[in-house]
């Protein structure tokens, strides 16, 4: 076997991409945003609710798309549940150098977000990893109601 | 090895011709199945195109000088060698330009800006790829003309019998693939030609993916114009043609204006020189048409028909050994089908198993092949596609449906 696809494809995000978590529909979301990434096809439509300090209360996903962009959408809304306004966007800093920084050392904040490291090695993959950032990152701007977001900015 | 009974051309020993067959990609064998994308090069057009510069390397048309009379002859020579290629009456009906895209893009704006109008109807297929579709629905815009399509049967095939409800005398051109680049259906381009010009509609082909594979005669497949890249067959970037017929043609009115396509110019108005010229403004791709001219020099030293033949058995081929694999879905006909074939696996999303291909030295390319209305037509993001040329082999077929059992292991 090869050493960088199965860092790239590691048994966490391969279980993360056949079963994704939070997967489905909130139905008492205050913002959803569908994201897009023109070039692969991946979609993901995000839904989020927010808790009176603005802080994430619940964050679920539906969509389809390779095993990089479903396992990061399962693995980020995992970790961002519950997480305020200013730690998401941290670790939309964090995740964001983590795939795309060869140097950068994965910080342990990220947690198992770090399964995501062997991204770096596939520069073509990073908007699949990306996606679901791009997603939530809308939806904290947007605050309510609809948005699109795409990988390919018009 | 593989044996073709009826010809003799040395399929191994074409692979000689192409230095980079030998490169390795992540430690092992190059296999390059991407070849509707682009094609790779024989030594003797990198030659042409190394000599030319080293020999000849001039501007054209304007200089009195030796050198100028040399480039001049051999982009003019390379004009004549595209029109026996495409068995035009005339070297004049062929235009240089960077590539299908741009030859489609001049139709569109330069002859449809003259001869569309509003409510004309712009005849497409649902298969066309961006190049083709794109370029009509900004001409569509601009005049206030229609696009029709004509729909895709489920095997991958046009659907003919809605052809006489859509190709009715509103229709002023009827554009189409020659072969499609995700499907590799091979259109009856003759019949569709014929049946377009008998409601008066000029007719369009894309041969981005036949020019380089077989035998075109434009004549005998009575097209007004046809659309070819110089890259995917053999030639370098930033090189291709238009086909078009003389009459139509010398109708169209220039579209960039510069150097080299005028007569005379004052400070108000400018005359324009007949086609081709009228269409190039400005210094051409010279180079690139001597070696597009040095690419087709090659071609047919194989020989169109045994090209086909050799590169569509490789299709077939790998169509027949992909379909054992498990959860397989391919795409495009059975019966005949052009030098490709794309498919789509339960076990993986075609980024992953292109991905993870790549790591085996095996270039597939994964995604929706720019045709997302077609990608769309079939309910998939996309598909993987394997691409074949001649100097690809069964053997490299063979190692495909190994590492694409791998995959299926690895995402299962």
């Amino acid at each position: 076997m090869i050493s960088e696809l199965d860092e790239l494809y590691q048994e966490v995000i391969l279980d993360h991409s056949r079963r994704p978590r939070n997967f489905g529909d909130l139905p008492e979301a205050a913002v959803r945003v569908h994201g897009d990434n023109p070039a692969c096809g991946d979609e993901i439509h995000l839904g989020v609710k927010f808790d009176a300090g603005g802080g994430l209360q619940d964050i679920k996903f539906t969509g389809h798309g390779c095993a990089i962009s479903q396992a990061s959408a399962s693995l980020m809304t995992m970790k961002l549940r519950g997480k305020s306004r200013v730690e998401v966007m941290e670790m939309l800093r964090a995740f964001h150098n983590l795939v795309t920084d060869e140097t950068s050392e994965a910080p342990k904040t990220l947690g198992d977000l770090r399964v995501m490291k062997g991204v770096r090695k596939f520069p073509q993959r990073v908007k699949c990893a990306m996606l679901a950032w791009r997603a939530v990152e809308q939806a904290l701007e947007q605050g309510a109601g609809e948005a699109t977001v795409s990988t390919e900015p018009a | 090895m593989h044996q073709i009974a009826t010809c003799a051309v040395d399929w191994h020993a074409v692979r000689e011709d192409f230095p980079i067959l030998r490169e390795q990609a992540h430690g092992h064998p190059l296999i390059y199945f991407d070849n509707a994308a682009t094609s790779q090069k024989p030594r003797a057009v990198v030659d042409a195109l190394r000599h030319y510069y080293e020999h000849e390397n001039a501007n054209v048309h304007r200089g009195l000088h030796e050198l100028s009379s040399r480039a001049t002859e051999a982009y003019e020579q390379a004009r004549q060698r595209v029109a026996i290629y495409l068995g035009a009456a005339n070297a004049k009906e062929i235009v240089f330009t960077r590539g299908t895209t741009e030859s489609i893009n001049l139709v569109a704006q330069a002859w449809g800006g003259k001869f569309v109008g509003a409510g004309d109807v712009i005849l497409l297929t649902e298969m066309e790829h961006h190049s083709n579709l794109v370029p009509w629905q900004l001409l569509a815009e601009r005049t206030g003309a229609r696009l029709r399509f004509v729909p895709v049967l489920d095997d991958g095939t046009l659907d003919l019998e809605q052809l006489p409800s859509l190709l009715t005398n509103e229709v002023k051109i009827f554009a189409f693939t020659h072969i499609s680049n995700s499907l590799g259906t091979i259109n009856p381009v003759s019949e569709l030609c014929e049946k377009a010009h008998a409601v008066g509609a000029l007719t369009l082909v894309d041969a981005a993916q036949s020019a380089g594979h077989l035998p075109i005669d434009v004549q005998e497949l009575g097209c007004d114009f046809l659309a070819f890249s110089g890259h995917k067959m053999c030639g370098p970037t930033g090189i291709g043609g238009l086909y078009g017929r003389a009459e139509v043609l010398d109708s169209t009115p220039p579209w960039h204006g510069g150097g080299e396509m005028i007569v005379t110019v004052t400070l108000e108005k400018s005359a324009f020189k007949k086609a081709p010229h009228r269409f190039e403004a400005g210094t051409p791709n010279i180079a690139g048409a001597i070696g597009l001219a040095a690419a087709i020099d090659y071609i047919e030293q194989i020989g169109r028909p045994a090209i086909f033949e050799h590169d569509t058995h490789l299709a077939r081929y790998a169509a027949q050994h992909l379909a054992e694999l498990p959860g397989m879905h391919i795409f495009g006909p059975t019966k005949q089908r052009g030098a490709l074939v794309g498919f789509v696996m339960d076990a993986a999303h075609p980024h992953d198993l292109t991905t993870f291909a790549d790591q085996y030295g095996l270039a597939l390319r994964g995604g929706h092949h720019c045709n997302q209305p077609l990608m769309r037509r079939f309910g998939v993001p996309g598909t993987t596609r394997a691409s074949f040329y001649f100097y690809n082999t069964t053997e490299e077929i063979d190692r495909m449906i190994e590492i694409l059992r791998d995959a299926v292991r690895f995402f299962s």
